[in-house]
């Protein structure tokens, strides 16, 4: 019983101090916004990483998301509400929810896990300590454009899962289920609320930079050679997806 | 001048430094050897502030670096070099990036300047024409020329060096010894080196200082260095494994 109880401890111990550390680093970021401009290529190069090489990625998960929309709406749909109903719900449920997270998600596991990965093998081969003793600050460098660009880029790759959802959704729609093109989009359009959208892209918004800002905290602070590094990039993916779904939950309660 | 006095660090309760005292002239090159696990980096560290002592001081031109704020510790950082065991060369940029980092942050010279600074410094370590090569793609020893050449870009009043010759062939070593020899007398540098290569340590040293259990038990030129009478320094001279330094 002990020992259950110290193991309950030390985890609620490790939440806080990987806290602290993320609150930390968001401090030390946001006091060296004003280099912003000056390395305004570093956090180009950034988001073309975490936004343009995941593009096939995000296409792939949007498509197929927006597709099981449709096709689980339809059944839940049947002999309760008419499928002259179904954009609309798919529709909503792809603004609010399901392009947001997991988009959000895809980003956690190939752009929190893999800043993780860079900033700790930086960390435990002295790249960063290197940096430091040529008096350039790695939380400047490092952290704050990568911070930035997560923070930009998510609400970009939404729109984009928006666009590509709402097609997948609507192929199986028209194609398995018979709904009309017109039904459809007219179904979307009579309930399509601005609100819906803006909400989902706040939720990019906590959710891109929060991704990146794990990432960086637990890649900077990475010790104990290739493993260390490979625990870096595992947790960085654990925390930045139990960040996101627990962030929605929050979220929700305070948007809805 | 850099002046260390009673300085103390310990990592997880294991004490590396027990009262360190030194000082280190300028202009000089400086060796401090000692066995492995000795300290001797966490030293060096400490004196670029990569390393925050527990208590003591560390006195770089009349300026306590132990207790420096971040800014003003990243304000002297722009005096040192340093050359890490590893290289620490950033991989993911080409050799003339790695070299040209610290221009491009802190100067305002133009980037024809910048490319000459960094050919010239390739030449003086001997290694010109592999400004668009990657880390990846150099042997040990080019890495620590380059990293050697990245440490006195910014032509620095002090340069640390953490094992410079460790893994390298007897030839490699010696070209590294020459390269700090040159630098130390072409640009009037103050080097620091730590290093358990005695070869080096005599070759390239003005000053030699000892750490054993982490305090300082020698400190002089290299030749009262090698006449010392005491058992411990003799044992690190002649390079015997056995009786009293056996670790």
């Amino acid at each position: 019983m002990t020992v259950f109880f110290r193991k309950i401890g030390r985890g609620v111990l490790t939440i806080f101090q990987e806290t602290g550390a993320v609150v930390v680093l968001l401090y030390q970021i946001v006091t060296s916004v004003r280099y912003a401009l000056r390395d305004k290529n570093l956090v180009l190069s950034q988001m073309f990483r975490t936004g343009f090489e995941s593009l096939p990625l995000v296409s792939v998960v949007s498509v197929f998301t927006g597709a099981v929309a449709s096709w689980q709406a339809a059944y839940q749909f049947r002999g309760i509400i008419s499928l002259d109903f179904l954009g609309a719900a798919v529709s909503a449920a792809i603004f609010i929810e399901l392009s947001p997270v997991l988009t959000g998600l895809v980003i956690a596991g190939r752009v929190g896990a893999s800043i993780a990965a860079e900033l700790g093998t930086m960390k435990v081969t002295e790249q960063i300590d290197a940096l430091e003793t040529l008096a350039i600050d790695p939380v400047r460098y490092l952290a704050s454009p990568r911070f930035a660009a997560g923070w930009i880029t998510l609400p970009i790759l939404v729109i984009y899962s928006y666009l590509i959802s709402h097609m997948g959704a609507y192929t199986v729609a028209n194609a398995l289920l018979g709904v009309s093109t017109s039904t459809f989009f007219n179904s979307v359009q009579q309930h399509f609320a601005v609100y819906d959208v803006i909400a989902g892209l706040v939720k990019a918004l906590v959710f891109g930079g929060g991704t990146a800002l794990i990432g960086c905290s637990i890649g900077l602070r990475a010790s104990g050679g290739a493993e260390g590094v490979g625990q870096a990039t595992i947790k960085a993916f654990v925390y930045s997806s139990a960040f996101i779904l627990i962030g929605d939950y929050i979220l929700a309660l305070m948007l809805f | 001048m850099i002046e260390i006095q009673k300085l103390y660090k310990s990592f997880n309760g294991k004490k590396v430094l027990r009262g360190v005292d030194l000082l280190i002239p300028a202009g000089k090159t400086f060796i401090i050897v000692g066995g492995s696990g000795c300290g001797k980096t966490v030293l060096l560290r400490s004196i670029i502030g990569l390393n925050k002592p527990d208590s003591g001081q560390i006195m770089v031109d009349g300026e306590d670096v132990a207790k420096m704020s971040r800014k003003d510790l990243f304000y002297v950082r722009k005096k040192f070099g340093m050359l890490f065991q590893g290289a620490a060369l950033f991989d993911s940029m080409t050799v003339e990036e790695n070299l040209g980092l610290a221009l491009k942050e802190h100067t305002d010279l133009s980037q024809d300047k910048i490319r000459r600074r960094i050919e010239e410094k390739l030449e003086l370590v001997g290694l010109p024409g592999i400004e668009k090569k990657k880390p990846a793609e150099l042997s040990g020893g080019m890495k620590k020329r380059v990293g050697s050449a990245r440490a006195i870009i910014m032509s620095p009043e002090y340069v640390l060096f953490d094992e410079p010759t460790t893994g390298l062939d007897p030839i490699m070593a010696d070209n590294i010894n020459q390269l700090i020899i040159k630098t130390n007398q072409e640009l009037k540098i103050t080097s620091v080196v730590v290093t358990h290569d005695m070869a080096s340590a005599f070759k390239i040293g003005n000053r030699i200082a000892m750490l054993l259990d982490g305090k300082i038990v020698f400190e002089g030129t290299p030749s009262k260095f090698k006449k010392s009478l005491d058992p411990l320094v003799q044992q690190f001279v002649e390079g015997r494994a056995d009786s009293i330094l056996a670790m």
